[in-house]
């Protein structure tokens, strides 16, 4: 394996000069960005503006056109990195859970640490155990997913991610899914993991959980990151004029 | 009738064996091929998912009637040809390799639709936990696309029964060919081809409500 071993001191996640087309539509146009261990990144700007995408790249779930993407050190986008191993650290949470619909919460969870030999059956169900404590699901270890409400669902969905002991979490619009009164129970388990030092990169619409818990935010529009700070420079004093509009819209 | 029951039931039931057993070989070989290419159809390659496209394409689009003489006269007829002067198929063996043919160019299209119907985002949640593109088809889609694929599979083996009668036509003694010469034989074509045709019946009938009980098995885990 040839990994190539990139040092970006503290840096978990480096892009640069990231360019992504589906067919001759080119939806993400010279992105850069870095993401610091502890950070958590939260993504903003209207749909079609590429941020789902821009996180779909980081884990390689979308190929990129040019540009790198180096994680932990190791270069995704080199054909030589091996992929799953790098994944095996990056947690990601999708906007419809995806959870596996044959399989018990518990299976869903020890499915993937199991079979990759990371952990014995009996410890991964231990860990898995725990996991399910902390995001207050003790109780639907052996329900399926179809016996599960939205917010359960997704939060049985961060657990899972979290089984694999990732140090990089990725969120795609968790929320955006769930009904109105079950976004508060997934944001919380999500403000934990910020409080406990999770390295995260989320796309939301949630402005109120990027202004509480985002220690950076980054706006895109066409393809672009047309502003990025704090949460309080970004969203309560924009300067773009795009930045304005679309908060406008949202806020 | 009652006479031809007495006079041929044994040979019709012989011949029904042998309807069944070349049904089960050619399911056998059918299940395999069809994952074979289905597989391929799926697949994130170019040139694995032509292979699968051509073989569907080819097969079904050549009746099984010519399918089933092109093997039985045709291919050992080539081989001779090449110097092999003694290589011929029985008609078992030229029948099978019709029949496991054409059902596997269905069963492959039944596995491809299949897997298409297991939502994509549960291929990304395995791939985005490191599990490798084969672990994911193995333990996430492939479990998920079985139980909508029971039901046309059970279609398709009941469809691969009854195209054995289209086998009679290479002189394998199955039950089509049995009642042509039974018929022959009586002069009562009429009673004939109506036990014939109750005895298919009969089993695919069977088989039916064996599936139904299957599939509402299968469908009660959800």
């Amino acid at each position: 394996m040839a990994d190539r071993e990139v040092t970006y001191g503290e840096c978990k996640i480096h892009v640069s000069n990231l360019r992504k087309s589906f067919g001759k539509l080119e939806v993400l146009k010279d992105i850069s960005m870095d993401v610091h261990e502890g950070e958590v990144v939260v993504l903003l700007g209207p749909s079609g503006s590429g941020k789902s995408t821009l996180l779909r790249c980081l884990n390689q779930l979308e190929t990129v056109t040019s540009g790198t993407i180096v994680i932990d050190g190791h270069d995704v986008t080199d054909k030589h990195t091996n992929i799953n191993k790098v994944r095996e650290n990056i947690g990601m949470v999708f906007q419809h859970f995806n959870l596996f619909n044959h399989l018990t919460v518990m299976d869903n969870m020890t499915l993937a640490p199991t079979h990759l030999k990371l952990l014995t059956k009996e410890a991964a169900k231990e860990e898995a155990q725990k996991l399910l404590r902390r995001v207050g699901l003790e109780d639907k270890a052996d329900a399926y997913p179809s016996q599960l409400s939205g917010g359960q669902k997704q939060r049985v969905a961060i657990a899972r991610a979290l089984e694999m002991r990732p140090d990089i979490m990725l969120f795609d619009e968790p929320t955006s899914a769930l009904d109105p009164e079950m976004v508060g129970e997934v944001l919380a388990v999500m403000k934990e993991l910020a409080r406990e030092g999770m390295t995260m990169v989320v796309v939301t619409h949630e402005i109120g959980f990027a202004r509480e818990v985002g220690s950076r935010v980054i706006f895109m529009e066409g393809g672009y990151i047309v502003e990025e700070g704090t949460p309080d420079e970004v969203i309560l004093h924009p300067k773009e004029p795009r930045t304005v509009d679309f908060l406008s819209k949202v806020l | 009738m009652i006479s031809i029951v007495q006079v041929y039931g044994t040979m019709l039931l012989n011949a029904l064996g042998r309807t069944l057993w070349m049904t089960l070989l050619a399911l056998i070989f059918a299940t395999v091929i069809g994952m074979i290419f289905g597989l391929m159809n799926v697949a994130p390659n170019r040139i694995l998912n032509f292979i699968g496209t051509f073989y569907v394409d080819a097969v079904r689009g050549v009746p099984l009637i010519v399918l089933a003489y092109f093997i039985y006269f045709g291919v050992p007829g080539g081989i001779q040809m090449l110097g092999f002067q003694n290589f011929r198929l029985e008609s078992l063996e030229a029948g099978t390799i019709a029949l496991s043919m054409n059902c596997g160019a269905y069963m492959a299209e039944i596995i491809r639709a299949g897997i298409e119907s297991v939502d994509r985002g549960q291929m990304e949640a395995g791939r985005s936990l490191g599990l490798s593109y084969q672990a994911c088809m193995a333990l996430i889609v492939v479990p998920q696309a079985v139980r909508t694929m029971i039901p046309s599979i059970i279609n398709q083996f009941i469809i691969t029964l009854k195209d054995t009668s289209i086998l009679s036509v290479i002189g394998f003694p199955e039950l089509t060919n049995v009642g042509k010469t039974i018929m022959g034989n009586t002069f009562k074509p009429m009673q004939a081809w109506a036990i014939i045709g109750i005895m298919y019946l009969i089993v695919i009938t069977i088989l039916s409500k064996i599936a139904k009980q299957v599939e509402r098995r299968v469908n009660r885990g959800r």
